[in-house]
Parts: C-alpha cells; sequence; structure tokens
C-alpha cells in the first residue's frame, strides 16, 4: 500500500501544526464558535451530544497493522476503549476531547493517518471497492487512481470551500461494492471498444434527504483526462451550485435542476475551455503510486477443499464470510462487525489490536475497511483459514452473516448523534433478539438491512433492500420503512416507502411480517431485492399494516 | 486609513472604493461592476486607475477585453462558507491571463489566505479588527502542495503535483 515520502509527511505534519495553532486561537477567545467549526470540520471534528466526534480518515479503506494498533492506543488512551467504523470506510471516536485533538492528531500522523477532509464542504476520503486488486471480475485495481485524486484533492486551493460536501468513489469490478452510484461522483474503470481502458463517469447521485441516483454524463473518459475532467466538475458546482440552503446545495441538486444534459454541456465547455491551464496528466508520478499496489507475492498454491471434514459452523462462515480471490489457493476473509452484542461497526481497542496481529500472521500485513461497516484481510492462504477462524472467534469477529439480513448497517444513531432524530443502535439489538435463528436467516438468503437515525442517511436507508429511518413524532422515535433500494452495479435504486412509521418496539416485528410475504412469494431461489421488484411494495404493505395487526 | 496585506506586507492601501470620499491622491478608484458596465465608456477616459469589485455571481468572463484599464479586481467574500471566489479568481488568473492586483475583500480570515493566495489572490483586505501581523503567518501553514496552481508572489511551496 501507499507509503508516504517526505512530502506526504510535511503536509500531515504541518496540518497537525496548524490545527494545534487553530485550537489553541479558538480555546483563547481568538476564535469564534462559527470560524472554529469550519476549521475543526475539516479535520474531523465535530461537536455531538455526549462529547466531540473525531472521524480520521483511513484512504480507500485501506490500513498497516502498525496503523490499526495506533487506533487502538487512542481508542484507549483518549475515548473509551472503542471505535466505530463508518459508512465511508472511516474510524469514527466519539468520547475526544477538544482539547486534545491535536495531540491525537500528532500521533496519527506518526503512522501516516489524519483527519483531512473526512468532515466540511471540501472533497472528502474517497472510497473503492473493499476487494479491489483480489476480485476475480477486475478490470483494473482502483486504489492507484484513488490515491492519484486523494493528493489532488488534498488542500485543493480552489475546491476547498464547496457550497456542499462531495464525495467520490471509484470501483474496478462490473460489480459495484463502493456505493458509487450514490457519491456525489463514481468512476468506473471500464474498457471502450478499443481495447483501451478509461472511466465512466457519474455524477449526481447522493443519499441524504434527498436521494438521488447518479447520471452516466462521460461514458467514456480516457484515464490521463481524469483530473482536468474532475476539475471541470467541480468549478461548475463551485460556480453553480446553490449555497443560500444546506439542503439544496449537494451537486445532485444542481444536477436535477438543470437537468443531467445541461449539466454535461456546462462540464463538457468547461473541460474544454480549460485545457491549456487544466492538470495534465503526470505518467511518472502515476507510476510511482501503481507501484506501491503492485500485486503481492503470492506463494503458488493450488485452490483447494478446506472444509470437507471441518465443523458445520466452520463450513457455514467459509461460505458466507470468505470471497474467491484471483490467486489460487488464497481467500478473502470477512471479519464481521455485526455479532449479536455489538452496535454495528464497532470494535474495542483490544480487538483492533488483535485484528493487527492476526493480519501480519495471515493476511500479509494489510487490513481493510469495507462500506457496510466491516474489516476484510484481503489475502489468507486456504491452509490458514481454519487456524484464523478459531481465532477470530475468540474475539467475537466470526459471526457467519456477512451478506444476510443481520449484517446490517447502521449509523450511531440517536446514542451519540446530534443531528438524529432516533437511535439506531437499539434497532439493532432489536432485530438480532428476534432473528436469532442462523438457519432462518440463511433461508432468507442476501438481504441488505440499512438503518439511519435521521434523513442525513449515514446508514444509507434509501438503497437498503429494507431501509429503516428514524423520524421524530412529537418526540417519540418512529422508524419510516422502504423497500426494495440496492446499490449494486446497473441495477442501483432507491427504497419506497411502505407506509406511516412504525413504533420503535415495532420494527422487528414489521419487518418479520415483511419477511413472511417474502417467504410466501418468492420463487425458487429468487432474492428479496427481485421479489420486490417482481410483486411491488403492495402486498407487503398489506400484511404490515393489516387491520388485525393494529393495536387495539 | 485602511492596512492590508499586498504580497506579504502590510501596507496602507492606495485605492478607494467608489462610495468612498474624496479618490485620494493617488486616484485610484474601485467601482462596483454594476456600475462598470453601465459607465463603462465615461471611466475609460478618466485619468485615475481603475479597478472593478466583484460579487460572487457576477459574470468574470465580461471583463476579459478590460485588463488594459482595469489594474484591480477586488472579489468579495461574504464569509467563510462562500467559495466561489476561489474559482472566480483561478479563471482570472488562468483562462483570462489577468495579471493586475487581484484582492480578496470581506469576511476573510487568517486561516483562508493560504488557499487564496494559492488560487491567485495577492492582495488581502481583512475585516477591519483583523491582526494583519498574525494573518502574515498563514503563507507559511504549509511548505509543500500536491496541486499545481496560480501561486501568488509570497507563496512557496515545494510541489509534487499530481497533476
Amino acid at each position: 500500500m501507499y507509503q508516504y515520502d517526505q512530502i506526504d509527511q510535511a503536509l500531515v505534519d504541518q496540518r497537525v501544526a496548524q490545527y494545534r495553532d487553530q485550537t489553541r486561537r479558538f480555546l483563547a477567545g481568538q476564535l469564534s464558535d462559527d470560524d472554529f467549526k469550519s476549521l475543526r470540520l475539516r479535520n474531523g471534528l465535530y461537536i455531538q451530544k455526549h462529547a466531540p466526534m473525531l472521524r480520521i480518515s483511513i484512504p480507500y479503506g485501506l490500513l498497516r497493522p502498525a496503523q490499526v494498533r495506533m487506533l487502538a492506543r487512542i481508542a484507549r488512551e483518549y475515548d473509551k476503549g472503542y471505535g466505530h467504523f463508518s459508512t465511508r470506510q472511516n474510524m469514527q471516536f466519539n468520547w475526544p476531547k477538544l482539547e486534545l485533538v491535536p495531540d491525537i492528531l500528532a500521533l496519527l500522523a506518526t503512522v501516516q493517518l489524519h483527519g483531512i477532509q473526512t468532515s466540511g464542504n471540501c472533497i472528502r476520503n474517497v472510497t473503492a471497492d473493499h476487494l479491489a486488486g483480489v476480485a476475480s471480475d477486475e478490470l483494473e485495481d482502483p486504489r492507484p487512481w484513488c490515491e492519484y485524486v486523494r493528493q489532488w484533492a488534498t488542500l485543493h486551493p480552489e475546491f476547498s470551500y464547496l457550497p456542499r460536501k462531495f464525495k467520490i468513489a471509484i470501483t474496478g469490478s462490473p460489480q459495484d461494492r463502493a456505493a458509487s452510484r450514490v457519491h456525489d461522483v463514481g468512476l468506473h474503470l471500464v474498457k471502450n471498444e478499443q481495447g483501451e481502458v478509461g472511466f465512466e463517469v457519474l455524477v449526481g447521485g447522493g443519499l441524504g434527504r434527498a436521494p438521488m441516483i447518479g447520471h452516466v454524463i462521460r461514458e467514456f473518459l480516457p484515464k490521463q483526462d481524469l483530473l482536468a475532467y474532475l476539475e471541470a466538475i467541480l468549478r461548475v458546482y463551485n460556480l453553480e451550485g446553490r449555497r443560500d440552503n444546506i439542503h439544496k446545495a449537494r451537486i445532485k441538486i444542481l444536477v436535477k435542476a438543470i437537468g443531467p444534459a445541461k449539466f454535461r454541456e456546462l462540464v463538457e465547455e468547461e473541460f474544454a475551455a480549460a485545457k491549456d491551464s487544466a492538470p495534465v496528466f503526470d505518467a511518472a508520478g502515476f507510476e510511482r503510486i501503481r507501484a506501491f499496489f503492485a500485486p503481492k507475492n503470492y506463494e503458488a498454491l493450488q485452490d483447494q477443499d478446506v472444509v470437507t471434514g471441518k465443523p458445520e459452523e466452520f463450513r457455514r462462515w467459509y461460505q458466507y464470510n470468505t470471497r474467491k480471490h484471483k490467486a489460487a489457493g488464497y481467500r478473502a476473509v470477512f471479519l464481521s462487525l455485526k455479532s449479536p452484542t455489538r452496535p454495528p461497526g464497532d470494535i474495542t481497542a483490544d480487538e483492533l489490536d488483535r485484528v493487527a496481529d492476526l493480519a501480519e500472521q495471515y493476511s500479509l500485513s494489510e487490513i481493510r475497511s469495507t462500506h457496510d461497516q466491516n474489516v476484510v484481510f484481503a489475502h489468507v492462504k486456504q491452509s490458514d483459514l481454519f487456524a484464523l477462524w478459531q481465532e477470530l472467534k475468540l474475539i467475537d469477529l466470526a459471526t457467519p452473516n456477512i451478506g444476510t439480513l443481520t449484517d446490517m448497517v447502521c449509523c450511531p444513531g440517536g446514542d451519540f448523534c446530534a443531528l438524529a432524530n432516533a437511535r439506531s443502535i437499539p434497532l439493532a439489538k432489536q432485530i438480532n433478539e428476534r432473528f436469532d435463528s442462523l438457519d432462518y436467516i440463511y433461508d432468507l438468503g442476501e438481504i441488505q438491512l440499512k438503518m439511519s437515525g435521521c434523513m442525513n442517511g449515514c446508514g444509507h436507508h434509501s438503497v437498503g433492500h429494507i431501509g429503516v429511518l428514524g423520524v421524530d413524532k412529537d418526540g417519540e422515535e418512529w422508524y419510516q420503512i422502504t423497500l426494495g433500494g440496492s446499490t449494486g452495479g446497473q441495477d442501483a435504486s432507491l427504497g419506497k416507502v411502505i407506509g406511516p412509521s412504525v413504533a420503535h418496539d415495532d420494527v422487528a416485528l414489521t419487518i418479520e411480517r415483511i419477511l413472511e410475504v417474502y417467504v410466501e412469494q418468492r420463487q425458487d431461489e429468487e432474492r428479496f431485492l427481485d421479489t420486490v421488484r417482481r410483486i411491488g411494495i403492495a402486498p407487503f404493505k398489506a400484511r404490515v399494516y393489516a387491520p388485525s395487526h393494529q393495536a387495539a | 486609513m485602511r492596512r492590508l496585506i499586498k504580497q506579504r506586507e502590510v501596507i496602507v492601501d492606495e485605492w478607494r472604493y467608489a462610495d468612498e470620499d474624496p479618490v485620494g491622491r493617488e486616484r485610484a478608484l474601485i467601482l462596483p461592476f454594476a456600475r462598470w458596465q453601465a459607465e463603462r465608456e465615461q471611466w475609460w477616459l478618466w485619468d485615475g486607475r481603475l479597478g472593478v469589485r466583484l460579487g460572487p455571481t457576477d459574470p468574470i468572463a465580461e471583463l476579459k477585453n478590460d485588463f488594459t484599464r482595469i489594474g484591480l479586481i477586488a472579489i468579495e467574500f461574504s464569509g467563510i462558507a462562500e467559495g466561489r471566489g476561489y474559482s472566480q479568481a483561478a479563471l482570472l488568473r488562468t483562462r483570462y491571463k489577468f495579471t493586475g492586483e487581484l484582492r480578496a475583500v470581506g469576511k476573510i480570515q487568517r486561516d483562508q489566505l493560504f488557499y487564496l493566495a494559492r488560487c491567485g489572490f495577492d492582495t488581502f483586505e481583512l475585516p477591519e479588527d483583523a491582526d494583519l501581523d498574525v494573518a502574515l503567518t498563514a503563507f507559511d501553514d504549509f511548505t509543500v502542495a500536491y496541486q499545481g496552481a496560480v501561486d501568488a508572489a509570497g507563496v512557496h511551496v515545494q510541489r509534487r503535483a499530481v497533476g
């Protein structure tokens, strides 16, 4: 993975010094709350319900053991002993002290980590497919491009005070494992008719209170034009995006208001006009970056049967929590952060330390975070799987549920977040209690359950096969249910609301009723999502709101 | 007497805005964009120096044939969230090749100066109560940068431009 040289290191060190001075001026009363807010946010610091929240950038979800150990140390020394993986592959700490954040950032800088641009109206962490470089269906590894874009976006002088936040995701496989269609910009590595590899460019996707699927504005962009084209998009957005209303300021609103065709025209016009001054592709610089992502030195192995004769529990884990690897004899392994006893995405300091050790022992010293809040060991020898599984069981990271109902995505919600209308973590508990039979979960097959505590949508509810959104009704927590959302590939879609919101205590029961309808109606091995698409939401609505189900 | 930062020095402003009186010994006047549009012909022959003040939605392209007459362009910022001026400045410098004085004016603060300077601003008119000596240190916040840019005089960064 990418290693800093002295320029990268100097930038991060100087950023820490700058932020230390900003914090000092704020505490001395020389910076107003508002002025400091804009500065602290772009270093990842929010003011939350109980304490500040610090978001650490994990560029495209890639970590080294030393970095994971540092996250453990920060959780232990500056937080309450745990951290939380977010839906954009970052790590969040919920209890740091504002005045100690410069010290935390200084520690992070020693292992090439930072909080730069993890919040604020600027270009955020560039995310990628968590199986990049190992997926067998991959056209090209997107991560060198992520790093290339990350560097360009870092402290970009022109695009650091945008109308609103700006998120970019890059994928290199036909299967979209990065939710790229619900990003401000989604970039897909694709091949054209001449066999050249370039980018398909989507703009205007996003979640939050006006969820939208992105529009393709360029079917094929030559690779060397990537930064020039991004600058054209950003410049049009920076000048034309709305700034009068925070809820109308994302690029998706601009694209919708003028239409994708007009937006594309403006971008192409700007792209052409900027030809002489736009960034020129730096082939040598890119090669330098790409070398860091060269394929690992895999041993020459054969695929083998590692499940025959092993316990049922292991076989389930193998089936659900491991994936095909492009190198024979290896598998990619998911560490589930969705056990019944764990708030989704949470991990303790001790577990982080252990994860670092295990990555060194079993996965070529590499750790990845996923946008659905799990961890991946991407390079595990098949012959090591049984041993690794036993180790993971000891730290509660082997729940065999990846891709199933209980592998749910969930924001921190009302327990922590000042924006939330309702709690989301207790829902995870409620759902785990109701659906405690793994056999039933397996029968249901692939289901993405995504829950957000408010319409800002950090839990990606709009694109859940089942989405749950917390709403406030006269100070009480209620939840709106949507069906049929999806982030996957060409068929990304937004969920449809099935009816009036349900009470907190009824959420799991409601989901159970929805799943009953699915089980009755499904044809053969049809996925839940496909059943919803085939029969529509009416049968689900009829069951959930049946007169016999209404409280007397 | 208005003080501002020009090319990393604190100086006394020799320019006056159109609503200020008198024009001053230097006879250097900054007109609002709308007034320049309306009265362009009559001001062209005036014997003083001229500048134009732009708001965030003013069409900068309309000035592109006026640079022989306009020596200064001031771009307004209504607060830290206002970011259009960065693109306006970059366009003036790169596309329209404006080489005169480019001034950021309004509610700007120390922590924006590094970015502003990299977009081509060389003069900074901060709010009256700002400590300009403290603000001067902002140009040294970073000695490195990734992007190529239109660094104004006074910004010294080692670049490893990715583009």
